[in-house]
């Protein structure tokens, strides 16, 4: 219901005034509505329930659906009269929607919710017009948005330091609980991740749908060297590191000579592979069960428990301060930081040697690199290793914070997730990835309630940012010299 | 033998379904070089329009099998191409000469969005239901071991002949289909020429939709289950269908999926059954290194 709404209004440029064809406007309207309820009929409609032993039966949601095609039937005519200079009309009928959805009792909460917003939406874009209208309002915007484009660009700097700052006070502040601590840790193991990803998608350009498989490498790698071994988690980490950064050669090798398309296939299934062999090499794996027991990391053999295991000190009693268990959660905290500021760094200085901009202009265009002499599959190949590493380390990482993993924790979902922080921040930009780590994966745990809707939200917000701003939140870093003026390639 | 030859029926089968989805896959790839990464989960649209199709009959009284069927058959094909249509023109429509990987993106988007959509409207559980046909042929039987050939295995056979035949003709015979292989030649100079681009990608997309509707449709019936992942691993086989046969060749799609139906069960067979997506993806990886036009594929020259 939501997808027909996005349909962008009519052509930008429509002359504004009188010449609006209302039953035209109408007509369109009531074929998009009716689009809508055709999507919807067998789907919204008729919602089988097994019902045990008298088998599938129908609920019915007629209703819901008719008022989501009428709400869908209004906003499509208040959007095309939006477009043709109708400001009023538009604000009407979304003021109207809002107080419809508020004041009558439709038949779910998600339809109020929805018609709501979308109410909203029409009012605001009715301002809009309004505001484009009067001539101080479109110079004010015309002004805003050319010295926000410089401005915030040079603010950058100041947002990234000043969010840093924060970062490294936040588990000192009153309301760290161990609550807020698991989401710190969880943001930062993603921003990690899609910092790691960028490399390859925002700076190389190669759609890797299979980035979960090398975080899985190295969690696994961890997890068995660690419960088998008895290797800590300091030593782990390079190994897992690298363990992961040989698979993605391996991988890479033979596949990184594709297209752009083919790769993106390629890697998924292999993703889906390392996935299938997780799952079925019981012996190796554990299988679906998962690894348990895994030891956390520890601060120069200092372990993070209440008592100490045989022949250990713990950190409590090393430093000489009163148990507590959000320590160990404050100290997962620091690793995580520490080793995504190392992700951002190696990532901000491979750009500016001759590897990273041979990343960037393979990504512009293929065939002149290789006129130019640069190997694409070598430079690649450079590109996929070190994104996999990065996510070799992330997956140790996370091994050793759960304690427990098992292959449900590394699927195809998993790496879409990634995909859509590094597509929502603007493919190549470090700092859009922590914007889109926080709106994505911080919001979601905030509001609970939501979690059904999380995974819709995410697909419809890489769908509308790729039709809409397709260089996400924070636009990425353009090459310094472009071939096509349009950016053709 | 009896064993081989029962193997081969199944595999046979299930390489009906995947080259009808295949076909999808293959068409869109021709015709505006992207891969439509949410077919997949067109086809299980499908599926679930076709289970509903079928309660809907039983409710009203259509008892009589083929009648429900067809009645089925063309509503699952009908319904599943708005949607087709629908996710070409919303998502895919507006990023032409977006960069490259946009529309790749997007269509994850898509399949992302349709999957948590029918999750969301119809549950997650799975969606059983009574077989429509039941029963079978025994060909022959040595041993113990009957070779069997169940009647929905025929229909299925049948439905596909039936549809590749039509689908042929459309493409070779029709001024739609001369339009499609036009733009898929050259869209600028089809343009230039009169023929209306926008129209006949739409027109590409609703043909592939329809194509997975039936293959949806057929999984139904045949396992007598659906559920809104389904559309997922089936989407990837039949791509990797569309990968080995060549894409952008309509004959290929079918011979792929052919291909890749015979891999599968012939692996889970004689092999092992956890390992038998690992070889499908294998299959993949393999042509696509070593025989990137496929086996009826025509080699693509890149250019500037």
């Amino acid at each position: 219901m939501a997808v027909a709404t996005a349909r962008p209004a009519a052509p930008a440029g429509a002359p504004t005034g009188a010449t609006f064809d209302w039953p035209a406007a109408a007509w369109d309207a009531l074929v998009t509505g009716l689009l809508a309820g055709a999507l919807g009929l067998f789907m919204v409609g008729f919602r089988t329930t097994d019902y045990g032993s008298a088998g599938l039966q129908f609920e019915y949601h007629l209703v819901d659906l008719l008022v989501a095609c009428v709400a869908i039937f209004l906003g499509r005519l208040a959007l095309t009269a939006a477009a043709n200079g109708w400001p009023l009309v538009t604000f009407v009928i979304g003021a109207a929607l809002l107080a419809a959805a508020q004041g009558l009792k439709l038949p779910s909460s998600f339809l109020t919710v929805v018609i709501s917003m979308i109410g909203v939406a029409l009012m605001l874009r009715a301002l809009w017009v309004w505001l484009r209208r009067s001539s101080g309002g479109s110079a004010a915007i015309a002004g805003l948005s050319s010295s926000m484009g410089q401005g915030t660009q040079r603010l950058y700097p100041w947002f990234g330091a000043a969010l840093l700052a924060f970062a490294v006070v936040m588990p000192f502040l009153p309301f760290a609980d161990q609550k807020v601590m698991d989401l710190g840790i969880l943001i930062l193991t993603y921003v990690m991740l899609g910092w790691g990803l960028n490399i390859v998608v925002g700076l190389a350009g190669l759609l890797d749908l299979g980035y979960v498989a090398f975080y899985a490498v190295g969690a696994y790698a961890y997890a068995l060297l660690s419960t088998q071994h008895g290797w800590s988690f300091w030593i782990c980490l390079p190994v897992a590191g690298i363990l992961a950064a040989m698979f993605g050669v391996l991988l890479g090798f033979p596949v990184l000579r594709l297209r752009g398309d083919y790769l993106a296939i390629v890697t998924l299934g292999f993703g889906e592979i390392v996935k299938i062999v997780l799952q079925n090499w019981v012996d190796f794996t554990e299988g679906p069960a998962g690894i348990g027991g895994i030891p956390g990391p520890t601060v120069l053999g200092h372990v993070f428990a209440e008592q100490a295991p045989e022949g250990k000190t713990t950190f409590h009693e090393w430093v000489g301060i009163e148990f507590s268990g959000n320590h160990r959660l404050i100290f997962l905290y620091f690793v995580i930081l520490v080793l995504a500021l190392i992700t951002n760094f190696v990532t901000m200085r491979l750009r500016r040697l001759p590897v990273g901009r041979a990343w960037e202009a393979l990504r512009e265009d293929e065939i002149a690199c290789q006129a130019l002499g640069i190997n694409p599959t070598n430079t690649k190949l450079t590109a996929f290793a070190i994104g996999a590493m990065f996510a070799g380390f992330a997956g140790s990482f996370f091994a050793a914070k759960q304690r427990f993993i098992s292959p449900e924790s590394f699927v195809f979902i998993e790496s879409a997730i990634i995909l859509s922080i590094v597509v929502l921040g603007g493919m190549g930009s470090q700092f859009g990835v922590v914007l889109a780590a926080i709106l994505l994966i911080g919001l979601p745990e905030w509001f609970r309630d939501l979690g059904q809707y999380r995974m819709l939200a995410f697909g419809l917000a890489m769908v509308l940012i790729m039709v809409f701003k397709p260089k996400g939140l924070v636009s990425h870093r353009d090459p310094t010299v472009r071939l096509h003026p349009a950016g053709a390639g | 033998m009896e064993y081989f030859l029962q193997q081969l029926i199944n595999a046979l089968t299930l390489g009906a379904i995947y080259g009808l989805i295949a076909i999808g896959y293959t068409m869109v790839y021709g015709i505006i070089g992207m891969i439509n990464f949410a077919h997949g989960d067109i086809f299980m649209v499908g599926g679930f329009i076709a289970l509903i199709g079928f309660m809907i009959c039983s409710l009203l009284g259509i008892g009589w099998a083929p009648l429900a069927i067809v009645l089925v058959l063309l509503l699952a094909m009908a319904f599943t191409s708005v949607y087709g249509w629908a996710v070409e023109r919303l998502a895919y429509r507006p990023l032409r000469g977006s960069f490259r990987l946009a529309p790749l993106i997007s269509a994850i988007g898509v399949s992302i969005v349709l999957q948590n959509f029918v999750q969301l409207a119809q549950g997650a559980r799975p969606k059983p239901h009574a077989s429509v046909i039941t029963g079978s042929i025994k060909l022959h039987e040595a041993d113990g071991f009957a070779v069997n050939l169940s009647y929905i295995q025929i229909v299925i056979m049948v439905v596909t002949v039936a549809l590749m035949a039509g689908f042929t003709l459309l493409i070779n015979r029709t001024a739609l289909g001369r339009q499609q292989r036009a733009c898929e030649q050259d869209m600028k100079m089809a343009a230039l020429l009169g023929v209306d681009v926008n129209r006949t990608i739409s027109f590409t997309f609703v043909m592939g939709a329809a194509m997975a509707a039936v293959a949806g449709m057929m999984f139904m019936m045949y396992y007598g289950v659906v559920d809104f992942f389904v559309g997922f691993l089936a989407g990837i086989k039949a791509f990797t269908a569309a990968v080995l046969g060549g894409i952008g060749s309509l004959p290929g799609a079918m011979l792929g999926g052919l291909l890749i139906g015979l891999i599968e069960v012939f692996w889970a067979g004689y092999f092992s059954t956890e390992y038998k997506d690992v070889a499908a993806f294998s299959v993949l990886v393999l042509v696509l290194i070593f025989r990137p036009t496929g086996l009826l594929g025509k080699p693509e020259i890149e250019k500037v």
